[in-house]
């Protein structure tokens, strides 16, 4: 007896992947071309006179940073694009008429963003590699981290396109919350350089937890308790993943 | 016996206050052709968004061969195919991709997905243009894509929302044998179309539904019983003076062409007759148009349909 829902979701999964995989110079190649600049000016150029981060020289310092940031970036975007663009060219309905059940469409959406995000994280792991040695303090940290933060980042997505009812809506919060979160998300600097205060600031800020835990993973270090960082993770997976769920349920932006 | 359709007592008020369905009442009886047929803005893509769960309802039940759709909405999903009125399919996509994938939606195995898909594409003649970027499909093909997805579960019940429109008349007919194939296998279908021949060729149920309500659920043949007057062309043999005109309250189609409207109780050897007397050779006859529409405007008012000055702004 085949599981319907299974195959359900793995149909969904392929043709994302496939749509991923079919545009990948819009969704694969730009990641790796603007992270590789990143690590030319900020590891190479300025990087070597900023001196060590941490006990760590600066280009080893960003790249769980950078590579977090363009895991992020993917996810959201990814979610943001298809399902908008399947909401705004109608062919969501061909979900939203099949037997399928909503969270089985949610994990389906999710699977694909994931697949970005992961491939989007690997291509700048590999790339990073061609400037700097990568150690790896716990591989599973590092695993958890990134598809925790890559589930986070799609349903946030999912979200926005929901409500979204224009192609300026899935550009506002792109632009307007998420950049900024990420870049002062501890990217580029340790909080501990930051005053007191600041530091409180920053500590509001989701995206923090997420690139220390992540750069934990790979050096050890972190400004945060990372326990405190997997509930706050988690949390936002379980009320994001909720959220997501019901929309489709009552059709908010959906169904008329 | 189960019907394939019972809606009862089904509400339709969006957030803007517009109330597109009023309470309808329908029963549509399985193994047959069904025809919505309604002007603009009656309430038809409503009551099939409704069905089909494109639509939230206000208030009221609909039961999909006795199932609730609120209460079971999986299996009844599981039984409905739907051709939707506008194109909704990935227009980047290929033609097998979009049907396979819509069987792999409805929990289809792949290689069970791969076989219908290209049967259905067979069937409707796409065949040729299964590794096409859709986009490109002239507007029937798009039409008939939809068909092949619709069908690909091989549902009970397949709604089709004007599913001719836009096609030319060599498309169409094949589409309505195509359709007749369908309800041969049990296949219920429920279509609204624009065209009244499309209705009066295909189903045996009519609903004419207008302004949210439905006003009027029987059979084709007894409505167009309910007809009591019908419209003569004649085409002549020479041009008709007045006194032919006024004598019969004819009016002039043509240069050699008269029409004429008589009660059906009314006997058409007494026309021949007149003509006869007066000189004039009946060269052949034709019903004028199509009947049902006749009805279907009585049924809906004038108000749906533009006057002269109207037009004119």
């Amino acid at each position: 007896m085949v599981n319907t829902t299974y195959v359900g979701i793995k149909t969904l999964m392929r043709k994302e992947i496939h749509r991923i995989l079919r545009i990948w110079t819009q969704t694969l190649l730009p990641p790796a071309i603007t992270m590789t600049l990143y690590f030319i000016i900020f590891g190479n150029l300025i990087g070597s006179r900023i001196g060590e981060m941490d006990g760590f020289d600066y280009m080893s310092f960003i790249v769980p940073g950078l590579v977090m940031m363009a895991v992020i970036t993917s996810s959201y975007g990814n979610m943001v694009s298809s399902f908008f663009g399947a909401k705004f060219s109608k062919h969501i309905e061909e979900l939203l008429i099949s037997p399928m059940p909503n969270w089985a469409i949610l994990v389906g959406y999710v699977g694909g963003c994931l697949f970005r995000g992961l491939a989007v994280g690997i291509i700048v792991t590999g790339v990073s590699l061609f400037f700097t040695d990568i150690q790896i303090h716990n591989i599973w940290i590092v695993i958890s981290t990134v598809v925790l933060t890559s589930v986070v980042f799609s349903l946030a997505g999912f979200v926005n396109a929901a409500f979204a009812t224009k192609f300026d809506d899935i550009a506002i919060i792109p632009t307007f919350i998420l950049t900024p979160l990420t870049y002062l998300g501890g990217v580029f600097y340790s909080i501990s350089l930051l005053p007191e205060f600041w530091q409180g600031v920053s500590k509001i800020n989701p995206v923090l937890y997420m690139v220390n835990t992540f750069r934990y993973g790979f050096l050890g270090v972190s400004d945060i308790n990372i326990f405190v960082a997997y509930g706050l993770i988690i949390s936002f997976v379980v009320i994001l993943g909720f959220f997501s769920w019901l929309i489709l349920h009552k059709g908010w932006g959906l169904r008329s | 016996m189960t019907h394939a359709i019972e809606v009862n007592n089904l509400v339709k008020t969006y957030s803007d206050g517009t109330q597109a369905l009023k309470g309808i009442d329908l029963t549509v009886e399985a193994d047959q052709i069904f025809a919505l047929l309604g002007p603009n803005g009656a309430g038809k893509s409503t009551l099939i968004g409704i069905i089909s769960s494109l639509v939230n309802s206000t208030s009221g039940t609909v039961k999909v061969f006795g199932k609730d759709l609120h209460k079971d909405r999986k299996a009844v999903k599981s039984m409905i195919g739907l051709v939707p009125q506008e194109f909704n399919f990935n227009t980047f996509e290929t033609p097998f991709d979009i049907v396979r994938n819509q069987a792999g939606f409805y929990g289809i195995p792949v290689k069970e997905a791969n076989r219908r898909t290209e049967k259905y594409l067979k069937q409707l003649q796409l065949w040729d243009k299964k590794d096409s970027i859709s986009r490109g499909l002239s507007g029937g093909m798009k039409r008939r894509l939809m068909i092949a997805r619709a069908m690909v579960n091989e549902p009970r019940l397949l709604i089709l929302d004007e599913p001719t429109a836009g096609v030319d008349i060599e498309i169409r007919r094949s589409m309505w044998l195509f359709l007749e194939d369908i309800a041969a296998t049990g296949t219920t279908i429920i279509l609204t179309t624009h065209y009244l021949e499309e209705a009066e060729q295909l189903c045996k149920n009519i609903a004419i539904i207008d302004h949210g309500e439905i006003v009027k659920n029987t059979t084709i043949k007894e409505l167009i019983k309910t007809l009591d007057i019908e419209t003569f062309i004649f085409d002549l043999d020479q041009k008709p003076d007045s006194v032919l005109l006024n004598q019969l309250h004819a009016k002039a189609k043509d240069e050699a062409s008269i029409e004429l409207s008589l009660a059906k109780s009314e006997c058409l050897n007494s026309v021949f007759k007149q003509l006869d007397d007066a000189g004039y050779r009946v060269i052949s006859m034709r019903n004028k148009a199509n009947r049902l529409e006749e009805l279907f405007v009585a049924m809906t008012g004038d108000k749906n349909l533009p006057t002269r000055e109207q037009n004119h702004g």
